[in-house]
């Protein structure tokens, strides 16, 4: 069984307070994930990617579909605040802003604290110590140089590695991650791409990446989703969908992304 | 090999900040040659767009230039930039000579203006007289040119689209025919089909001969490689290496070059067979620049040397790079 399914979601946008306009920011999206498996969901501002990731995360409601995570429909079975935590333990997210993820006036070990109150483990027992620094190594930081430190005294990358710390301490089967590198210098963003495939490799975690970014989707990927309108209008392999794009939207952005190892003709 | 356009010779110019320096660029020599196409690449903080700065010498505080030698080459004379006062730069050299597309050029025209207007009030600055239809005409030729219809130069800036905005601020920037031009990561703020569009509208420039030369900045080593025939690298106000584009994409010699250029992510089956790879820690703070080689903390390959000793450019065959493994 699949960890994720979407079945025909439909989201749509209403304003206006006499002439109502509707807005369609998602329409009729169906994909599924499983166990263990990377999928992208690329495309341009204003697709409808962050919406799709927003009802996923149970920030947004849906006008109409289906999202089932093990089985479960998360807008018709989750009735319970607990039930609710539950989920979040299940289901977690990585945001394309690492600063705004902090408070600023509470040093950064706030977010693992919260990480663990939400497993029911007192964070200033020896276990949780011991597993902060366990997380933390795992995501390439040195506990004694992060830990007490307040968010301004940390760079991009080492904010975005202690988000995906969080990861590490809650173990969820599927994370949700929106744009997390495009805000990261190039030459750091390699190490946070490992950090997703190690949680992929060790922990069979599955990972819904959204992203505008075709190289990336293509490197990280099992499967592509091509979303353009609200409409998921191509997928497949990113083998497939590099060499033999089928959508006149996929086509034309696959030729104008610029290559490292070919000049345009 | 072709006629120099522009050298720049051990330059040095620094940000000072309450009493102290900011080494945005710390003795950097680059020759800019007839016909050229050059991609200066490094990450924010770098120096790369102080380096566009001291190439057109325009100097502002709280930048001031320490030393050396910006020299322009214009009809078998030299013309010593960095001896020249500002306001004769900016009569007979800027617009004519060198020009700039600026970074984010798409935000470069005065919104209230048409940009007949603006044309015409750049004009200004160049000619003690204008004859209004003369340059009317001659935008109008220049907007065809770079594939921008003529009748937008009737209109407003937010009454054309990002791209047009763009090739826009092109066109004037290119108005006077300018020896050599600078473009200031001119496709980063667009689109990925506009970015295109963008790319080959400049390479139309050189192709159409309406400029000679080209430096084209970015931090986006796939974008610059479509269009610059060398590439230099620049790293914590300092050069590291300088190669023609081919070879360097082919095998990088710095490491500083080697951790960035296979960090980029394409689509393509040769980023997935070599894997995606990251510089630890982040660039030194330029007021306290480390010893010796400034990459030396982050580097992998460090020797003791390294520690001590500032590694110079080094000629190997047609490529330069300043490091000691070479």
């Amino acid at each position: 069984m699949p960890i994720l399914m979407v079945k025909n979601l439909t989201k749509i946008y209403e304003s206006g307070m006499i002439i109502r306009r509707y807005i369609e920011a998602v329409r009729n999206v169906s994909f599924s994930i499983e166990e263990g498996e990377i999928v992208s969901l690329v495309g341009e501002s204003g697709s409808g990617k962050t919406t799709t990731a927003n009802i996923i995360l149970r920030f947004l409601k849906p006008t109409s579909g289906e999202i089932l995570v093990d089985g479960k429909d998360i807008w018709r079975d989750i009735k319970t605040f607990e039930e609710l935590r539950e989920y979040r333990k299940r289901v977690h997210a990585v945001f394309q802003d690492p600063f705004s993820s902090y408070n600023s006036f509470y040093p950064v070990d706030r977010v693992l604290y919260q990480a663990l109150e939400l497993l029911d483990k007192n964070p200033k027992s020896p276990e949780s110590k011991s597993l902060i620094e366990e997380a933390l190594i795992s995501v390439g930081l040195e506990p004694k140089h992060i830990l007490g430190k307040y968010p301004h005294q940390l760079s991009g990358g080492e904010k975005q590695r202690l988000m995906i710390a969080r990861c590490w301490l809650i173990k969820p089967k599927l994370i949700i991650a929106d744009e997390p590198v495009s805000m990261i210098d190039a030459s750091t963003r390699g190490g946070i791409i490992e950090l997703f495939e190690k949680l992929k490799e060790e922990e069979k975690t599955s990972i819904l990446f959204i992203t505008h970014d075709m190289g990336l989707a293509y490197y990280i990927s099992d499967k592509i989703l091509i979303m353009y309108l609200g409409e998921i209008v191509e997928q497949g392999s990113p083998e497939e969908i590099i060499s033999n794009p089928k959508h006149e939207y996929t086509k034309n952005l696959i030729e104008s992304i610029p290559t490292l190892y070919r000049r345009w003709e | 090999m072709n006629n120099l356009i522009l050298q720049v010779e051990n330059a040095r110019a620094y940000y000072i900040v309450e009493n102290n320096y900011i080494r945005a660029i710390d003795d950097v020599s680059l020759d800019i040659r007839e016909g050229e196409v050059v991609g200066i690449v490094g990450e924010s903080g770098s120096g790369k767009t102080t380096l566009t700065n001291v190439m057109l010498m325009n100097i502002k505080k709280p930048l001031s230039f320490i030393d050396g030698k910006v020299s322009l080459f214009s009809n078998g004379r030299v013309i010593e930039l960095n001896k020249i006062p500002r306001e004769e730069l900016q009569k007979n050299i800027w617009g004519k000579e060198t020009s700039i597309i600026p970074q984010s050029a798409m935000n470069a025209l005065m919104p209230t203006k048409r940009i007949k207007d603006s044309i015409l009030d750049v004009m200004k600055t160049h000619f003690e007289e204008i004859h209004e239809k003369e340059i009317i005409d001659k935008a109008k030729t220049r907007f065809e040119e770079i594939g921008v219809s003529k009748d937008a130069i009737f209109r407003y800036p937010f009454e054309l689209s990002g791209g047009m905005r763009q090739r826009a601020v092109i066109a004037v920037a290119t108005l006077l025919n300018p020896r050599f031009l600078i473009a200031d990561e001119p496709t980063s703020a667009l689109d990925v089909s506009t970015q295109k569009m963008v790319l080959k509208t400049i390479q139309n420039l050189r192709e159409k001969g309406i400029v000679k030369s080209i430096a084209f900045i970015t931090h986006d080593i796939a974008t610059v490689r479509q269009i610059a025939e060398t590439l230099v690298v620049m790293y914590a106000g300092k050069i590291v290496e300088i190669s023609p584009m081919e070879e360097i994409i082919r095998e990088p010699l710095h490491p500083y070059t080697k951790g960035l250029l296979y960090s980029v992510v394409t689509p393509e089956p040769e980023v997935k067979k070599r894997g995606v790879y990251h510089i630890p820690g982040a660039p030194p703070n330029l007021m306290y620049p480390p010893p010796g080689c400034r990459f030396h903390p982050r580097c992998k390959y460090k020797l003791d040397i390294c520690k001590k000793d500032e590694p110079k450019l080094k000629i190997i065959n047609n490529r330069k790079v300043a490091c000691f493994l070479y």
